[in-house]
């Protein structure tokens, strides 16, 4: 029996698929404006310590508060520090500790939505409620109460983070099980008998990978700014380690007269979490997710 | 009776692939519809049959374009007028009738403010007159009693009555042309023979002209005059009905006519090799080439024209028409089915009975059995190694219910299921052990669903492979290999995924996946009814080939009679959850028989204008068993009184044993069903 080529589409290897995808989501100027943020800001942070012009933690009296100039090229802040260097260094913490908390939240959530999923009945019941309970609670409290009580370590901050944002996708990781759990060939793996973490693994994964995965890089842009809040605040990074959220809070008295010290932070996270989003989109729309761009027949 | 009112000149749809290049779904398509004619297009799945009617009332689906040509209604090209004139046509000269007409009808209004809408769009009529309109539509399409009909919502309408509000509702308008796709796919026998019979009926009465797109052969020889056949985006054949189904004069309806398992022909129709081509793979030559019997040198590189004969007022497109002409009364031959029925028993259901009422905590606490009238009672049956036996019903009857319970899906009330004389099969899936679940393996109707569209067919098989024998490497990949060769499936198929595969290849691999258990029963759940009738040929064919070849037992479950016909040996008929007559297929087939079963032979549409459904019974729906009683008492044109209400009725065995369940005595049954 013929296919033509079109249809024909052989299994790829794993580096193939993942090449694909990238090359889909670049093709599209949202896609391809989103990676480009992304992967720039990626870049800057595993650069930034080696190409910084000056040392983030100099004070400098002398230098209080400089307007931007060829050789402060953001300025200067309240304590004659360099804006510049301490913008291009001030997203690495939050784009590592987010990283490794999406990762967490995806995991957790992931693996906990489609298990409520499977099981169904009491199970379900009692886990939903539990996470409906959770999802209650304003997060920003419940991390202040956490931070307060445990510090602010790295080991504190990505289990936290990974734990309160990983509630949502309890909830999608189900629903997207709830799809699939209907369809026969789980009714058949059922019938031969696989255990539940086969079924999990083997027929459930595959067909709700993207979904959650789409959700998880979603979550990741949303953390980055829980996580600056909490820098705001005070309760993320310690000073005087730079970092985009501290930056805004101790600039943010002198945006009247000292605006540049508050603009470059600002600038930083928010182009981040529209790259964020934008390749979210663009990753959604690759894996064909997004029905709008299927293609007919 | 001549005027044209629907004129396809030339017309071509198709799409652009991701390369960029052009393929089309419908190609050069020509024909006219004229006033009060109805026109059947029939079709395998992706044949185009659906784009054309819906190109016939101006609409392309998203995604496709227009390439060439016009429709033209009332003289006017519907592709290339705006939405606002559009809509002046639609709904009041072209109206269309859904598949789905559950889907179709929004859920939270009542069925009368619905039909009140259309008549607010599609008609000039005042307040009061629309009110006295609405129950006469509900009056035409017979729904009894309008009034109540007209408060009710959707869902409180059977799948049959929900259908005759869509044409309720086509009807609004007064249309001059009804474009109907696949009207009565989704429903029973006894009801879409029902409707088929209202739809001729409003033919007739109202002049409309109709447009009936439908696969089945059956349904559309019950209502066309004329028959317009497609095949890959093209009019192979067209012409008046009767000509077309008995003397089909093109090869592919001849192949399609002849794979169709008729009612009085037991064994198994001869399939039609191959499937149709995709589209954007047409190769210079005829499109029916690669599967036609008749196929010359010539076919091969030059595609025929549409070429219209006078005698028979068919056009056909076909180098080789002549000769088929001379012999082309289909003779179908059926391969016998040959029984290897043992004599051991290999499975025994002995008073099963299951309930989908949940227990109440009362009820739980104190131990005792709360619903005293259960989905499905009563079952006994034996069946014995290497039959075949089919369930056979409407959507209701519990047939689905029962194999559910015999693969442990779904927990018993009461009852024992027995495997092998002496092995109780608990009814809760976990207390199974692995080789209770091996021996039993099971085939779905959809094999869209039943297959993981995220692994590859290797994966699939290997599956129960790994499970129930710990293959690993070499020796697994030889399994696969030779399962895949007994399901007539290439060694290259390994690194398919489920979506580059046809219906009937993917039916291909689930049925391998069954077999790779090894299993002593396979039950089959409405295994071809998702298949096109040529690929449905091949399966039935496949399946009993396999059977024969490792003594399997099968248990069908069909509501197709004419393939349980062709099959199975031994017939089960449910209704409501309770068996009504069981016997050797061939016997159930004739007289006497339960008036039930009688219902459903009646039913049965063939490909065959001369032969008209006989409908005994009305298409009510039951939604619950009766309490007492006979189950079918409801809908039993031969309810003799208050017996049939009060007493189940006892089995009467008839001379060739075969069981039916009924009061009246079976030498008045006979007498009364041959007249």
């Amino acid at each position: 029996m013929k296919l033509d080529n079109i249809y024909q589409e052989e299994k790829k290897s794993n580096f193939a698929k993942v090449s694909e995808i990238i090359i889909t989501m670049a093709s599209r100027p949202s896609g391809f404006i989103g990676l480009s943020i992304l992967i720039f800001h990626v870049i800057l942070a595993f650069i930034s310590p080696y190409v910084a012009p000056y040392d983030f933690k100099a004070i400098n009296p002398t230098l209080m508060l400089q307007a931007p100039s060829a050789e402060y090229w953001f300025g200067t802040d309240d304590l004659g520090r360099d804006v510049f260097t301490r913008t291009i260094l001030g997203g690495r913490t939050a784009l590592t500790i987010t990283f490794f908390g999406s990762l967490i939240a995806l995991l957790w959530g992931g693996l906990l939505g489609i298990f409520c999923g499977l099981v169904g009945g009491k199970t379900d019941d009692i886990v939903m409620r539990i996470v409906d309970a959770f999802l209650s609670i304003p997060w920003i409290l419940a991390m202040l109460l956490i931070v307060s009580l445990l510090g602010t370590s790295t080991e504190v901050l990505i289990p936290a983070l990974g734990f309160f944002y990983g509630k949502g996708i309890v909830r999608v990781a189900r629903a997207a099980t709830h799809d699939v759990i209907a369809k026969d060939f789980i009714v058949s793996a059922r019938a031969r008998g696989h255990s539940n973490f086969s079924i999990i693994w083997n027929e459930i994964i595959p067909n709700v990978r993207d979904a959650i995965l789409v959700e998880g890089a979603m979550r990741w842009s949303w953390m980055l700014l829980g996580f600056s809040s909490l820098s705001f605040l005070g309760f993320g990074v310690s000073p005087p380690t730079p970092d985009w959220g501290l930056m805004i809070s101790n600039a943010r008295g002198l945006m009247s007269f000292a605006y540049w010290s508050v603009i470059a932070p600002i600038v930083g996270l928010s182009s981040l979490i529209i790259g964020i989003n934008l390749t979210a989109d663009a990753f959604a729309k690759a894996l064909g997710i997004d029905r709008s761009t299927k293609a007919p027949v | 009776m001549n005027e044209i009112i629907q004129k396809v000149n030339n017309l071509s749809i198709g799409f652009k692939s991701k390369k960029g290049e052009e393929i089309l779904i419908l190609r050069n398509i020509s024909t006219n519809i004229k006033k009060g004619e109805t026109v059947g297009i029939v079709g395998e799945s992706g044949s185009g049959k659906s784009t054309l009617a819906l190109a016939m009332m101006g609409y392309v689906k998203h995604g496709l374009y227009t390439i060439g040509g016009e429709c033209e209604f009332n003289s006017s090209n519907l592709l290339k007028m705006k939405n606002r004139d559009l809509e002046k046509i639609r709904g009041r000269k072209i109206a269309m009738i859904p598949q789905n007409a559950g889907q179709a009808l929004t859920p939270n209004l009542k069925i009368g403010y619905q039909i009140d809408e259309a008549l607010q769009l599609h008609s000039d009529l005042k307040e009061e007159e629309r009110e006295k309109k609405i129950s006469e539509l509900l009056n035409k399409v017979r729904l009894p009693s309008p009034e109540t009909i007209a408060l009710r919502y959707p869902h409180e309408l059977s799948g049959g009555q929900q259908q005759r509000v869509a044409v309720a509702m086509a009807l609004a308008g007064t249309p001059d042309l009804l474009l109907l796709d696949e009207p009565t796919t989704g429903l029973d026998v006894t009801t879409q023979a029902h409707v088929l019979e209202l739809l001729n009926f409003i033919a007739k009465d109202t002049g409309t002209s109709m447009v009936y797109v439908s696969h089945d052969l059956g349904a559309i020889a019950q209502v066309s005059d004329r028959i317009i056949v497609m095949y890959s985006g093209e009019i192979v054949l067209e012409g008046p009905s009767r000509e077309i189904l008995k003397k089909p004069i093109h090869p592919y309806t001849y192949g399609l006519l002849k794979s169709i398992p008729k009612l009085s022909l037991a064994g198994l129709p001869q399939s039609m090799p191959g499937s149709q081509p995709q589209p954007g793979t047409m190769h210079r030559g005829c499109s029916f080439f690669d599967r036609c019997d008749f196929s010359e040198e010539k076919c091969k590189n030059n595609s025929p024209q549409l070429e219209y004969l006078e005698e028979l007022n068919t056009s056909v497109r076909c180098f080789n028409h002549k000769s088929l002409m001379n012999d082309s009364q289909v003779n179908q031959t059926v391969n016998e089915i040959k029984t290897s029925t043992q004599d051991k028993e290999i499975l025994n259901l002995s008073e099963v009975s299951i309930s989908y009422a949940k227990q109440k905590l009362l009820d739980q606490v104190l131990n005792r059995i709360s619903d005293d009238n259960p989905t499905v009672k009563d079952i006994n049956i034996n069946i014995k190694k290497g039959e075949t036996i089919a369930l056979v019903g409407e959507s209701g009857s519990g047939k689905s219910t029962i194999l559910k319970s015999i693969a442990g899906l779904l927990r018993t009330k009461g009852g024992i299921i027995k495997f092998d004389q002496n092995r109780n099969l608990s009814s809760d899936l976990k207390e199974r052990d692995p080789n209770d679940l091996r021996i039993i393996q099971l085939i779905f109707q959809n094999p869209d669903e039943s297959l993981n569209p995220n692994h590859t067919v290797e994966e699939i098989i290997a599956q129960p492979l790994k499970l129930y024998f710990g293959l690993k490497g070499e020796e697994l990949k030889k399994n696969i290999t030779d399962l895949l060769q007994k399901v007539r499936l290439g060694e290259f198929y390994m690194s398919r995924y489920p979506r580059q595969l046809s219906g009937g290849e993917k039916q291909r691999v689930a049925v391998a996946r069954a077999f790779a258990a090894k299993p002593d029963i396979i039950l089959c759940d409405e295994v071809t009814s998702a298949l096109d009738v040529s690929v449905q040929a091949a399966v039935l064919n496949l399946l009993q080939q396999l059977k024969e070849d490792f003594g399997t037992t099968y248990i069908f479950v069909s509501h197709d009679l004419a393939v349980v016909r062709a099959i199975s040996d031994r017939v089960a008929v449910l209704y409501q959850g309770r068996l009504c007559e069981v016997g050797p297929s061939k016997d159930v087939y004739q007289f006497p028989s339960h008036p039930y079963t009688e219902v459903l032979l009646g039913a049965v549409l063939e490909p065959d204008p001369d032969i008209k459904p006989k409908l005994v019974a009305e298409d009510i729906v039951e939604e619950k068993p009766p309490q007492k009683g006979c189950s079918f008492q409801g809908r039993c044109s031969r309810i003799l009184g208050d017996i049939c209400k009060n007493e189940v009725p006892p089995w009467q065995l008839t001379n060739s044993g075969n069981s039916i369940r009924c009061h009246i005595p079976l030498k008045e049954l006979q007498k009364d069903q041959i007249n």
